[in-house]
């Protein structure tokens, strides 16, 4: 006789979007409820990474290819004194949509399937829909906010009144999403050399940590609402500014002690840190109609017109136009959308990138960068 | 950067008659080149000698030579057309090696003609192991530990180093020819001995062996200003240790973590960077089961079968874009031609899964070795997408064609075989791997011990047992079930046909059908766009699947819609000339102002699946089910189901029923042709004489029959391609041999026996007929008497043997025969001549093998009119009736795999064995024969050679002397053994000289030495007509002979008129190849050119 699968004992599930669009589905993960912005990404692997990068906060994250679970998931096995194979210590989003999940994965460095590990970290999932259908919706009505609600063994959904509750979701974007994300007090990470970077941890991704303690440069990580002054205070031979979660003009704060710094230290900033530097020295930021999640964005250097497949994860986006008020010249553009991809300082050793040279997950073709700012700092 | 101003013309290499390891992909990315090149303004002259390719289409390449591409020919070309540049990645390893002694000659240099794209120093490394090594070394990427031999000794010396098993591999082979795995020395001498002799520069490569390491392919593209990204990853589902081209592929890969698929994409650029590639190329990696450890294991510097794979996973046309960087662009100037507004630098992101199975033809070749291993034996291949892994799968088992209704649910997958049996095949995989993983898994042996065995991952073992539990789970189910719906639902979302959930659950497939509709499960249409929807896609690539609730396009009512069914998998018998036949029609539907042409079609290799040939490309299973999903969703004007072959014509009894309409010829007249009892009554009736024959309705009846009408008979099942089944029997147990396993092939349908003529002339005719007019393309003559299948044959255009009387004679039975069916389309009739009567043996009403050689020869698109019968249209007006014969002579010629069938048999009988074929034209037949013999490689014994003449039986002793004698005044050396010398000194050829047979080891001089030691530049070994002696001793001599003669490399003829034929091209050896004409050249001098 043909020995059964396990098959995770049938939860419901139903994903439902704010214009009263709903998905039933099957539930995965922890059961319960959640809401956020709905967003996908087109990448076809690292969910282990994805699911950790500390952006995705606030956000029902969406995976457009739909065998997920594939290659079950890593241990928490430390390298730099960072968990190795992801980006963060813990899953960042609200809730994962995805198409198929992998019941049975198997890989040499898995430990538990994705299943699992949301259950164990309480973020519920739904599987079973048609995530072409969502992702298509999301593409011409531009992101949304939705809910999803994974229902205990035997439970229905009230759809009745879930429905009424996916109309009233509160947007995240409104909130200071950075603050959650943040570290709370300074953390010192010490390489062979003898740099030292301030991070300005906004929700930093552990591989840009990685990138620069494998470089040899010494790291303090600072919460991202530290001042100018408190920054300087360690002598930094750099900054780093780091990605993170939401509207840029949340980071008030962030933007204040960057508009002081641009003129003192050899600066780098990486996705929400490219807005931040942006807004910091008066230029300007607005949100994309669905953002960029995927490995395979094309930024092109327009001064050497070479063109480099990035890993991007954003929805707000640097404004074109705010240029001339700003020091900052156009470095980078989209091929696709000729969106602002990356900008350097005219005069100042300072520049930012809208993409993920530290990639994971993604394309490492940019981890140059990592250089430029090391050689920067090295000049300075 | 723009593209290079200084290019004006440029010379494309094609690849030749399709063989293993070298099929109908290069048609694809050789029409891709053109395309992109005669939209920049560039001329274009293509050589190839496959005719019945989409590319040696004037309309679509400029100049076209059907010549061989070999640096002789290529030369002369070069003379004549005095292109700019020169594009040698796009015809396979063929064009590839012939550029490089184009190159190395001088040739090239000596008429200015630039090699576009990857440099020719990039071809070489890549192609000799050791500079290849060398620049992966200096790169940092990690090659396999390994070193080259040319010698025995030397190969022994190093795999003591590296310590065994290890593998060899042959230097620029195609498809990994002549590559083994040695587990011991007595393996490694007799793998390398052969080896050396296969390659060109006498050089294998011994290696460690990454046997059950997990393989894995990236697509690269690079430009001029070094701007490097990878379009595509595929992840072998059978490990390393089964060639690329014979695996079970999916992609994207699906086990690869996000650092594993990372690190190789960055080490994947960091090669080909190294190497200077510009263009396309592809890359091939063994990844460590258990760690983040690779190696590098080859780079393609040129399109591949790999490529054109990954061109037809993604969407995204790597020979268009490789072509564009050739002459000068960069990635970021070019454009996505699947959205219209993002660009081509990118790498697509994909929201399926797709899945790749080879399909072997192994069990038509007599003792043939039925393993798959490093070295590539199948001879096409399918691809299926899905939104799950066994969806995918169970679509690309049924679209293989080999009577499986899906993974499981086939009645032999319950024949008792014994575990060790089993596991035998999952240690050492054939043809049949697959199965016997769903036979293990039954049995209950368990995932890991599977995987322990074969190396396949455990992922993808879970995923066949999903399956295995969806058919238990069915065969407990009845349609009236509450839970039925939801179960139905599941296993179709699991890719279970129809028909397999009616076998499961005892009903029928139409049932099943309906009950699924009721319950609103339907397939939905989805679209492949290149970045999984993240922008709108303005081309209609498409496929059905039940992952999904929306159909990704609206449909349009009120256009006028026609859907054309393509050839599905290539196999011997049914090739790219059934893609030329497809192509053509959708062409002639827009010419005819038909609003959507839609073609389906699942086979990655061809023309007719890239998306921009028709309106709305289905990727999809040429089954009823589908075509009836797809029908029901479009709402066509009618379906063509007669120029795709075989697989689509079966399928039009089954459409027509379930009330599709069919454009052209009825269902019912299709009947009465394919099903012989009835077409033989029909002759009968006309009056137009034909061999004997009888249905079979019981095996002492057909005995009985066959007594009467006297052996040989020839037993054919209805409804076959290319011979399968088809058998001559000499005896009476012969007879019930054939009988048995003509049932076993086709069960739905009546074996027929006929008498076997011999020494026939055997004639074809192919034309169309619009209800009124009766076009004849042609009459063909083959070469050689009946009992050669005529894919297998020698064809001359025109006749060259004929008399006008019996040609008129063909032309009346063609007529009658054609009205009495009221064809409307194309029909192909093959006929017997003997002493002036003519028979006829079959008739086709759909397009035939040598459709696109007719056509070409002649002048006239049979397919363009063939669709404008098939819309209703006439011919009135069109000068296309009774033409007289063109003044150039056309000859196709067979091409044959066996160097890559270790064991085959090359002697040629009713079954086909060829995979290709070519056909070039000349002044006379000598001339057309000579060089297509050569475009076929057939290799012309030089001028003072020598000819071994090995002939059985008495009869044939004497017609092989005149023939020796034309040997013997050219100035050959002849060899024969005992008994034919005695026959040829009879008659006065005292030269001769007498070789030992080989089972006479120790008798010298014994004729293996002397073909090893290559002093025999021609076999000529005509076996015994009576066969049933060799099929109960595999060993014979003749056997033995022409076994060796194919492993080395030296020309065999089986067949006395195709001998008479080489004389005559040896005869004229001088003039032979002189005219170097286009095929646009010989169609501008027809005054009736209709193209």
């Amino acid at each position: 006789m043909v020995p059964e699968l396990n098959t995770s004992k049938s939860k419901k599930a139903v994903l439902l979007l704010e214009d009263g669009t709903f998905f039933v589905g099957k539930g995965f993960g922890a059961a319960g409820k959640t809401s956020g912005e709905v967003v996908f990404s087109t990448s076809m692997v690292g969910y282990p990474e994805a699911l950790t990068d500390p952006s995705y906060k606030g956000q029902i994250l969406s995976l457009t290819y739909p065998l997920v679970g594939n290659y079950g998931v890593p241990p928490y096995d430390l390298n730099y004194g960072l968990p190795l194979y992801f980006e963060s210590d813990r899953i960042q989003v609200q809730a994962l949509v995805i198409h198929e999940l992998c019941l049975e994965p198997y890989h040499w460095a898995s430990t538990r399937t994705l299943d699992r590990w949301l259950s164990d970290e309480g973020i519920p999932g739904i599987y079973g829909i048609d995530t072409r259908r969502l992702t298509k919706k999301l593409r011409t009505h531009g992101v949304m906010l939705g809910m999803v609600k994974v229902c205990e063994a035997g439970e229905e959904p009230n759809l009745e009144r879930l429905l009424t509750e996916a109309k009233r979701i509160q947007d995240p974007n409104l909130t200071d999403l950075v603050k959650e994300v943040t570290v709370k007090e300074p953390v010192h990470y010490k390489a062979d050399g003898s740099k030292t970077v301030v991070l300005i941890d906004c929700g930093v991704k552990f591989s840009i940590m990685r990138n620069l303690l494998k470089r040899g440069i010494s790291l303090v990580r600072v919460p991202y609402d530290f001042s100018a002054k408190e920054i300087m205070e360690y002598h930094p031979d750099g900054v780093f500014l780091s990605n993170g979660p939401g509207d840029p003009k949340k980071c008030v704060k962030t933007i204040e002690s960057v508009s002081e710094l641009v003129d003192k230290v050899p600066l780098m900033g990486i996705c929400l840190g490219a807005q931040i530097l942006t807004l910091a020295v008066g230029g300007d930021t607005y949100k994309l109609k669905y953002g960029h999640r995927s490995q395979n964005q094309p930024a092109l250097d327009l001064n050497t017109n070479r063109c480099y497949i990035t890993t991007q994860n954003h929805g707000y986006a640097i404004d074109t136009e705010c240029f001339c008020r700003t020091p900052l010249e156009p470095w980078f553009i989209n091929v696709n959308d000729k969106t602002i991809e990356g900008v350097k300082h005219k005069t100042k050793p300072v520049f930012a990138v809208q993409w993920h040279p530290e990639a994971s997950p993604g394309p490492y073709d940019t981890e140059f960068l990592f250089d430029t700012f090391k050689k920067m700092m090295e000049v300075a | 950067m723009p593209k290079f101003e200084w290019i004006k013309k440029v010379l494309v290499l094609g690849s030749g008659a399709i063989k293993i390891g070298e099929a109908a992909e290069f048609d694809y990315s050789g029409s891709q080149c053109l395309k992109a090149l005669r939209e920049e303004g560039i001329e274009t002259v293509l050589v190839n000698p496959n005719i019945a390719t989409i590319q040696t289409d004037p309309r679509l390449s400029g100049k076209v030579y059907l010549l061989p591409v070999t640096p002789e020919y290529v030369e002369k070309v070069i003379q004549k057309e005095k292109p700019d540049g020169i594009l040698l990645g796009f015809g396979g390893q063929t064009a590839l090696n012939c550029g490089i002694e184009l190159v190395k000659s001088g040739v090239l240099g000596k008429y200015g003609v630039k090699v576009l794209g990857t440099p020719v120093s990039a071809i070489e490394d890549t192609g000799d192991r050791e500079r290849f090594r060398q620049a992966m070394l200096k790169a940092g990427v990690p090659p396999l530990k390994s070193k080259p031999a040319t010698t025995v000794k030397e190969a022994l010396d190093v795999a003591n180093e590296i310590g065994y098993p290890v593998i060899v591999r042959v230097a620029y082979t195609l498809g990994g020819k002549g590559a083994g795995v040695a587990h011991n020395a007595w393996e490694l001498r007799e793998i390398v001995t052969r080896g050396l002799v296969q390659s060109r520069i006498t050089q294998v490569l011994v290696e460690e062996y990454v046997g059950h390491w997990k393989e894995v392919e990236y697509e690269v593209m690079r430009d001029y200003a070094d701007n490097c990204l990878t379009v595509c990853n595929m992840e072998n589902f059978d490990p390393m240790g089964v060639h690329t081209g014979d695996s079970i592929v999916v992609a994207p890969s699906q086990t690869l973590t996000n650092r594993e698929y990372h690190l190789i994409r960055s080490t994947s650029i960091n090669a080909i960077r190294a190497l200077g590639i510009v263009g396309e190329c592809n890359i091939q990696w063994a990844l460590h089961p258990k760690s983040e450890e690779f190696r590098v294991i080859e780079v393609n510097s040129r399109l591949s079968r790999s490529s054109a794979l990954a061109s037809k996973v993604t969407g995204y046309p790597l020979a268009y874009i490789a072509t564009k960087l050739s002459i000068g662009y960069t990635l970021p100037e070019l454009i996505n031609k699947v959205t219209e507004v993002t660009t081509a630098c990118f790498e697509p992101a994909l929201d399926y899964i797709t899945v790749k199975i080879p399909r072997w033809d192994l069990q038509k070749f007599k003792n043939a070795d039925r393993h798959i291993g490093p070295q590539m034996r199948s001879v096409g291949e399918v691809m299926a997408i899905g939104r799950c892994f066994e969806e995918a799968l169970q679509k690309a088992v049924r679209m293989l064609d080999i009577g499986k209704i899906g993974l499981v649910g086939n009645p032999e997958d319950e024949e008792p075989e014994s575990e060790e049996s089993v596991k035998e095949v999952l240690v050492n995989p054939t043809d049949e791997r697959l199965f016997k993983i769903v036979k293990a898994l039954k049995m209950g042996i368990s995932v890991e011990e599977i995987y322990r065995l074969s190396g396949i991952d455990p992922f993808f073992l879970y995923k066949i047992q999903n399956i295995i539990n969806m058919e238990a789970k069915l065969r407990q189910l009845r349609l009236r079930d509450s839970t039925a719906a939801e179960t139905v639902r599941e296993a179709k979302r699991l890719g279970f046909s129809d028909e397999q959930i009616a076998v499961c659950t005892g009903t029928n497939e139409l049932e099943v059908r309906q009950f699924r509709k009721t319950a609103g499960i339907i397939p939905a249409i989805k679209q492949i766009d290149t970045l999984a929807a993240e922008w709108p896609a303005k081309t209609n690539y498409l496929y059905l699947t039940y992952g999904g609730d929306e159909d990704d396009i609206e449909q349009s009512p009120g256009k006028s819609k026609i859907i054309v069914l393509g050839a599905g998998v290539f196999r011997i018998g049914s090739s790219v000339e059934f893609d030329w036949c497809g192509v053509n029609t959708i062409w002639a539907l827009k010419k005819n102002g038909i609003q959507e042409a839609i073609m389906v079609n699942y086979n990655p290799e061809t023309v007719s699946t890239d998306y921009d040939v028709s309106d709305k490309l289905y990727f999809e299973e040429l089954s009823t089910e589908r075509i009836l999903d797809i029908y029901e969703k479009e709402n066509p004007l009618g379906v063509i189901a007669s120029v795709g072959g075989q697989i689509p014509n079966n399928l039009a009894m089954k459409l027509a029923n379930a009330g599709v309409k069919l454009l052209g010829t009825s269902a019912e007249d299709i009947d009465v042709a394919e099903d012989r009892s009835k077409f033989s009554a029909l002759l009968d009736k006309l009056g137009i004489p034909q061999p004997s024959w009888s249905k079979l309705t019981s095996i002492d009846e057909a005995k009985g029959f066959a007594a009467k009408i006297g052996y040989p008979v020839i037993v054919r099942p209805s409804y076959v391609l290319s011979g399968s089944a088809m058998r001559v029997a000499y005896n009476e147990t012969a007879l019930e041999n054939f009988l048995n396993l003509a049932a076993k092939v086709s069960r739905d349908h009546p074996v027929v026996i006929s008498k076997f003529v011999d020494k026939a002339r055997e004639v074809e005719v192919d034309g169309v007929y619009d209800g009124e007019t009766c076009l004849i393309g042609s009459i063909m003559e083959h070469v050689e008497n009946a009992g050669v299948h005529s894919g297998d044959a020698t064809m001359s255009i025109p006749p060259h043997t004929l008399s006008v009387e019996v040609q008129r004679k063909i032309e009346d039975a063609t007529a009658k025969i054609v009205k009495a069916l009221k064809i409307k389309g194309p029909y192909n009739i093959q006929y017997l001549v003997k002493e002036g009567e003519v028979y006829v043996i079959e008739c086709n009403l759909r397009a035939s093998r040598s459709m696109p050689f007719v056509s070409k020869t002649r002048g006239i698109n049979l397919i363009e009119l063939a669709t404008l019968a098939m819309l209703g249209k006439k011919f009135e007006g069109l000068k296309t009736c009774g033409l007289p014969p063109t003044p150039h002579v056309g000859v196709k010629v067979p091409q044959f795999s066996f160097m890559r069938l270790s064991g085959a048999d090359p002697v040629l009988g009713v079954e086909m064995l060829s995979t290709g074929e070519v056909a070039c034209l000349g002044p006379n037949f000598a001339d057309a024969f000579s060089k297509a013999l050569q475009s076929a490689e057939f290799r012309i014994p030089p001028k003072g050679g020598s000819v071994l003449i090995t002939v059985g039986g008495e009869e044939p002793k004497r017609r092989v002397v005149p023939l020796a004698k034309a040997f013997e005044e050219m100035g050959f050396k002849i060899y024969a053994t005992a008994h034919t010398a005695d026959v040829l000194r009879a008659s006065g050829i005292e030269s001769v000289q007498v070789l030992h047979k080989i089972k006479e080891e120790s008798a010298n001089p014994n004729i293996l030495d002397y073909l090893q030691e290559r002093k025999i530049d021609l076999v000529i070994n005509v076996p015994m007509g009576n066969k049933q002696k060799s099929y109960s001793d595999v060993l014979t001599d003749g056997y033995i002979i022409r076994r060796q003669a194919v492993e080395f490399n030296i020309p065999v003829i089986t067949n006395l008129e195709l001998a008479s034929a080489l004389v005559d091209v040896l005869k004229k050896r001088e003039s032979n190849g002189n005219s170097i004409c286009s095929l646009n050249e010989y169609m501008d001098e027809l005054p009736w050119k209709l193209w």
